[in-house]
């Protein structure tokens, strides 16, 4: 039975947080209670990518992109759009610079021109916890296809043509991963995909099985055909609560309809996956330490070779992939590896998804061809700096990446060029900056990060993260000295010669790019100890410009610290009352007089 | 299949699967290495034995990466040099430098490293957190403070013990050494065979140090100290002094403990033999008129005692009634040796002198480690053959110029079988000496068994005793026991023929030689040189059946009066007890 209308509301983590499934409800019982049930079916689908506008509700077929959406909209939404067939225009997305009206299709949505969604094909169209509605978007197509029509060897190759590399973050050539499995002879092989997303900020992973959860366990089931497993696992955080209860529903679904389980579509093959999920450790990523999470050892790295492909779980020649990787493995199937191949750069083929968070205008996941550039993806895309501010720098790569300036902007994203930019490709996490950010302030952030992550196992990454944090802390405190920039270089020098993985071999890349991209800015805080971005608040002093001040005490009254007073003279010359002065001694330089001076008198020196 | 590969230029072929660090091994290339530890899988933590492979971009670990064919190693550049520097000074930075203070200064690995690797300076800020000394056992101490995370106790502990009482809590730079569970020690699986202690490069677990004690009873007049050696010592003191592993030191170390004033010199191998008497009468009962009681197991080895009243309590019938040689040789010097001697048991201390550090555990397991003077122990003080060395030390005692002496008689004349209680099999092998001989009423032309000996981690075998089979099975190395002991509890179940009739077990590789309390540095290869020395003294020695000891012989007949008497039950044998694997 066709409907008049399908209204999809986005039930990705950030909607779904942000009153989404009250949304939902909420439509379902306006359209019931207004008697619009049969015309009207509403669906919670996938992240739709745009969080910065969510919560987003979209209406088919006029593709109204609802967005900023509350439950108290569903009426309005029901009687206006579906029942008299007008676009609620005050919940229409605009574009900030058009001011116009309504937007039509997404591809009007500059935020989605330049995207081309493979990855996310399904995230936003289909309702995640209804296999019949992947099945209509060519699910298990791809499957059927490597399980009647293609011998493994072909399975390969047509993943060798697609130039596929691992989305995780090395960028390894899938197709070889699969070979080696493939080749090693054993009783019992595994297929296991690493949906261990930590890097801050980045959600891809999530989104994706939160949004179409078929879409792995079709693209695992096509593994294990290729490599001659029966077994698979889905290695993922239980923080992801959503994720794992779609992708629960998901198995359970397949299994119903035979795509996972015994005798898969009749063919004799058998494939099954178990969720595991895994507490957390960033580190259990590293797919050593994830097997070894697995099988219920403590999650830490071991030395590779033995490569898991040949020798992994429980000893046995194992595939790991991460989510995205899997995810572009149906298309390939269906498509063909020359069609993914002729998307993209001359050694990183197809798209990438990105975190696009920070400083931006539009924050929300974004899918692109490999070798689309920064400037594209920030400015077009993104919609550039938030309130006006310049763009200083973007991160790239997690905690083990980089951070990238002005001049790489219009640098073609794919693996490699980001690594000879200086970062890396990572998960696809990518942090915006604006003026205002100090960069030793976001570089200790991510040393931090990695100090806390370090599984604790070896010792240049577990003494050596501490010891670079230790000096930037010095340097933020204003404490720095010259002779520190050497140490930061020897410490990350004897982390990334000998960590055993490559998080103590990346650990020290944000200090490093901070040495190389960034010496001015560390300069002026080791030798004029000054943050000229106003972040590290030892190296401040707040001040009140005496002739602008109008003697208000507004700042006073809102000073928590009592360290602002009247200046004990006359007022001055066109003054009514006396200016007031900060005591810097008792200044804890929480900026609330400057939120509070109207006249901005208040200034950070 | 052999691997062809160069290393350094030199071209090594090695079996397939050889570690880097052990190929180049077999070129007199020693990459220095601080977790490695040759009994153990490599763990790959400390960074320092990185070496460079042609056409890889990156420094790998020469302990866990296995050599490739036709491929080129460099372990030893500039760049190398600079790396493995830069790690131990990170390592140094994070670690107590208070050397002078620590029981392993002079032989502690990490700081022979900064030594040979020239650390003359601290580059990097020092920190680390204080953190809490575990003396909980009256055998151990933990300081993980000291600890440098390698990883050598808790693998030994979980892989080669199969005790898991060690583990790794927290993670990144808050991951400390700790008995698993956060617990006490005490309250742990901890079977207290030290083999952690024995295995740690730097002092972050040794043994507890009692050698005070010893110096104060020795110079109390009003006590008499008597002292036994175990057997496995005799063939390790000398490698704390300077001596090859092996060599025996057993004249020259009577000699030294009379030096350091103690009144009498006993050898434990007197009470080895006993045990042999008594353990060997048990079996004999058991085998001829109880098979029902079948398997015995031995019960020489307190941590094996510990491990089964916590994890294998379910075959405490079948475990030897006997005391250790230990505890046997201690209630008859406060007995029978008090007698003869007239003097009050109450005035005589008892110091033991053992390659192990769950010996001082066994002096006050249970009361019938009291079973002379209620409250008062048969033996006072246990030490390790490290605080035996450290005491000669001490003292002065230039132990390699002394003149050989002998034992004291009465419980101190041994038999070759008595000796070889300190070797795997040796328990075995002893008492089969004498088993066969009882048994079968005819001394043995060949008393060399070969079947309990060697390094296999359990060894089986099928003898013929006068027309019957007995089977026997031997396993050294806690982790093997399992395996033995599920075969029995599988056939006991089954109601079939029983796999073995006989057991000896030691939880330590190779036995008491690779005790927990013997000098640092065993391997394989040291082992191998003790054993040669413990079989060495039973070549040499004159009676080689514990049956034969005269003074065994005079013990009964002005004492005991037979194997297993009344007398015997109240003095040398003991009870079990059930125990949890952890205390609450």
């Amino acid at each position: 039975m066709a409907y008049k209308n399908y209204c999809l509301v986005c039930a990705g983590t950030g909607c779904h947080a942000n009153t989404g499934e009250e949304i939902y409800q909420e439509l379902v019982k306006k359209a019931r209670d207004l008697g619009v049930e049969k015309d009207v079916q509403v669906v919670k689908t996938g992240c739709f990518g745009f969080c910065e506008k969510g919560p987003i509700v979209k209406i088919l077929p006029e593709e109204a992109f609802y967005v900023h959406v509350k439950p108290s909209d569903a009426e309005e939404l029901i009687k206006e759009h579906i029942i008299k067939g007008r676009m609620v225009n005050r919940l229409l997305y605009k574009e900030d610079d058009k001011k116009t009206d309504t937007q039509g299709k997404i591809d009007d949505i500059k935020f989605y021109q330049k995207q081309l969604r493979i990855v996310l094909r399904n995230c936003g169209f289909i309702n995640p916890e209804d296999i019949e509605e992947y099945i209509g978007r060519e699910g298990y197509q791809a499957l059927a296809k490597a399980l009647t029509d293609m011998t493994p060897d072909q399975i390969v190759e047509e993943i060798k043509k697609s130039g596929l590399r691992g989305r995780g973050g090395a960028g390894f050539p899938t197709w070889m991963k699969w070979n080696f499995s493939k080749q090693s002879s054993s009783d019992v092989k595994y297929v296991v995909c690493n949906a261990d997303e930590g890097d801050p900020g980045a959600y891809m992973d999530r989104s994706t099985i939160e949004g179409d959860p078929h879409s792995i366990i079709e693209a695992m089931t096509i593994a294990a055909k290729a490599i001659g497993a029966s077994q698979g696992f889905v290695y993922i955080r239980a923080e992801y609560q959503l994720a794992v209860q779609r992708l629960e529903i998901a198995t359970k679904q397949a299994r119903e309809y035979g795509v996972l389980g015994k005798d898969i579509f009749g063919t004799g093959f058998d494939f099954d996956l178990e969720i595991r999920l895994g507490a957390g450790a960033f580190v259990c990523g590293e797919e050593t330490a994830l097997l070894a999470s697995i099988e219920g050892e403590r999650g830490i790295p071991k030395p590779r070779p033995p490569f898991p492909a040949v020798k992994g779980l429980w000893g046995k020649p194992t595939v790991i992939n991460n989510v995205e990787t899997y995810a572009c493995v149906p298309m390939i199937i269906l498509k063909g590896g020359e069609w993914f191949a002729s998307i993209g750069t001359e050694k990183s083929k197809g798209t990438k998804v990105f975190a696009l968070t920070g400083k931006i205008k539009n924050s929300g996941l974004v899918e692109v061809p490999m070798g689309t550039t920064l400037r594209d993806i920030i400015f077009a895309i993104g919609g550039g700096i938030k309130d006006g501010k310049k763009f200083k720098a973007v991160q790239t790569g997690g905690p083990s990446g980089g951070v990238l300036t002005t001049e790489k902007l219009d640098t073609p994203i794919d693996f490699d060029n980001l690594v000879a930019a200086g970062s890396m490709m990572g998960s696809g996490g990518m942090i915006v900056m604006d003026e205002e950010d100090c960069i030793v302030d976001i570089v200790r952030f991510y040393l931090d990060f990695s100090v806390d992550e370090s599984c604790g196992k070896c010792s240049p990454c577990r003494i050596g993260g501490r010891k670079i944090l230790n000096i930037l802390d010095k340097i933020a405190e204003g404490k720095g000295e010259m002779d520190d920039i050497k140490k930061i270089k020897e410490i990350s020098e004897a982390m990334k010669r000998s960590s055993l993985c490559a998080l103590g071999q990346t650990t020290p890349n944000p200090a490093l790019s901070l040495i190389n991209f960034f010496y001015d800015e560390l300069l002026a805080h080791i030798q004029d100890k000054k943050c000229p971005a106003g972040k590290c608040k030892n190296l401040l002093s707040f001040s009140i410009v005496r002739n602008t001040c109008i003697g208000c005490g507004l700042c006073a009254k809102k000073c928590p610290v009592n360290a602002i007073t009247a200046e004990d003279c006359e007022p001055l010359p066109g003054k009514k009352k006396p200016p007031f002065v900060i005591d810097g001694k008792k200044c804890i330089k929480c900026g609330e007089c400057i939120a509070a001076c109207k006249f901005k008198s208040v200034v950070k020196l | 299949m052999a691997i062809t590969c160069k290393i350094d230029g030199i071209d090594v072929c090695v079996a397939d699967g050889t570690s880097i660090l052990n190929a180049a091994k077999e070129v007199g290339l020693k990459i220095p290495a601080l977790c490695y530890h040759p009994d153990l899988d490599a763990w790959a933590a400390c960074g320092i034995c990185v070496v460079k492979m042609k056409g890889s971009p990156k420094l790998i670990r020469a302990c866990a990466v296995p050599v490739e064919n036709g491929k080129e190693y460099i372990t030893r550049d500039a760049e190398l040099v600079d790396a493995r520097k830069a790690v131990l000074q990170l390592i140094l930075s994070n670690h107590p430098n208070d050397c002078l203070l620590c029981g392993r200064s002079g032989n502690c690995e990490l700081q022979t490293m900064a030594a040979d690797f020239g650390i003359r300076e601290q580059p990097f800020a020092e920190n680390f957190e204080p953190l809490e000394r575990d003396e909980s056992t009256t055998s151990l101490v933990l300081n993980p403070e000291k600890c440098i995370k390698c990883g050598r106790c808790v693998l030994v502990c979980q892989k080669l013990q199969g005790v898991y009482a060690l583990e790794f809590i927290g993670r990144g730079e808050k991951t400390r050494l700790a008995p698993a569970a956060d617990v006490k020690l005490a309250d742990s699986p901890c079977i207290k065979c030290g083999q952690c202690s024995a295995h740690c490069p730097v002092g972050a677990i040794y043994e507890k140090d009692e050698t005070a004690k010893v110096f104060e009873a020795l110079t109390n007049s009003e006590k008499h100290c008597v002292v036994q050696i175990a057997p496995a010592v005799r063939v390790a003191l000398g490698e704390a002094f300077g001596l090859e592993s092996g060599e025996l030191l057993t004249g020259k170390m009577y000699a030294a403990l009379r030096r350091l004033g103690f009144d009498k010199v006993f050898d434990t191998n007197f009470a080895a033999d006993l045990t042999i008497m008594e353990e060997g009468t048990e079996f004999i009962h058991r085998f001829t008129q109880a098979p029902q009681e079948l398997p015995l197991i031995t019960s020489c080895c307190p941590a094996w005692v510990d491990y089964m009243e916590k994890y294998a309590n379910d075959l405490i019938p079948n475990f030897s009634t006997c005391k250790s040689p230990q505890q046997m040789e201690g209630a008859m010097i406060k007995t029978y040796y008090a007698q003869k001697a007239g003097i009050d048991p109450k005035n005589i201390v008892v110091v033991s002198v053992m390659p192990c550090t769950a010996k001082k555990f066994e002096v006050q397991a249970n009361d019938d480690m009291s079973s002379v003077l209620k409250g008062v122990q048969d033996v006072d003080i246990a030490i390790t053959t490290r605080e035996l060395a450290r005491m000669i030390k001490q003292a002065g005692i230039d132990i390699l110029s002394l003149k050989e002496e002998e034992v004291d008689p009465l419980l101190g004349t041994y038999t070759g079988a008595g000796t070889i209680f300190g070797v795997t099999g040796g328990v075995m092998e002893a008492a089969l000496r004498t088993a066969v001989a009882k048994i079968t009423g005819k001394e043995l032309g060949k008393v060399e068994l070969d079947a309990p000996r060697g390094m296999d981690g359990v060894k089986s075998a099928e003898l013929d005793v006068g027309g019957k089979k007995v089977r026997i099975g031997v396993a050294h190395g806690m982790v093997n026991i399992e395996k033995v002991l599920n075969e029995v509890r599988a056939a006991k179940k089954a109601g079939k023929e029983l796999p073995y009739h006989f057991i000896e077990v030691m939880a330590c590789r190779g036995g008491c030689i690779g005790g927990g309390g013997q000098p640092h540095g065993a391997t394989d290869e040291v082992r191998a040189k003790r054993t040669a020395g413990m079989y060495k003294d039973d070549e040499i020695s004159k009676i080689r059946c514990s049956h034969n000891n005269p003074e065994i012989l005079a013990a009964y007949k002005d004492f005991l009066v037979e194997p297993n008497s009344h007398k015997s039950h109240e003095l040398l044998h003991r009870k079990y007890n059930k125990r949890p694997v952890y205390n609450k």
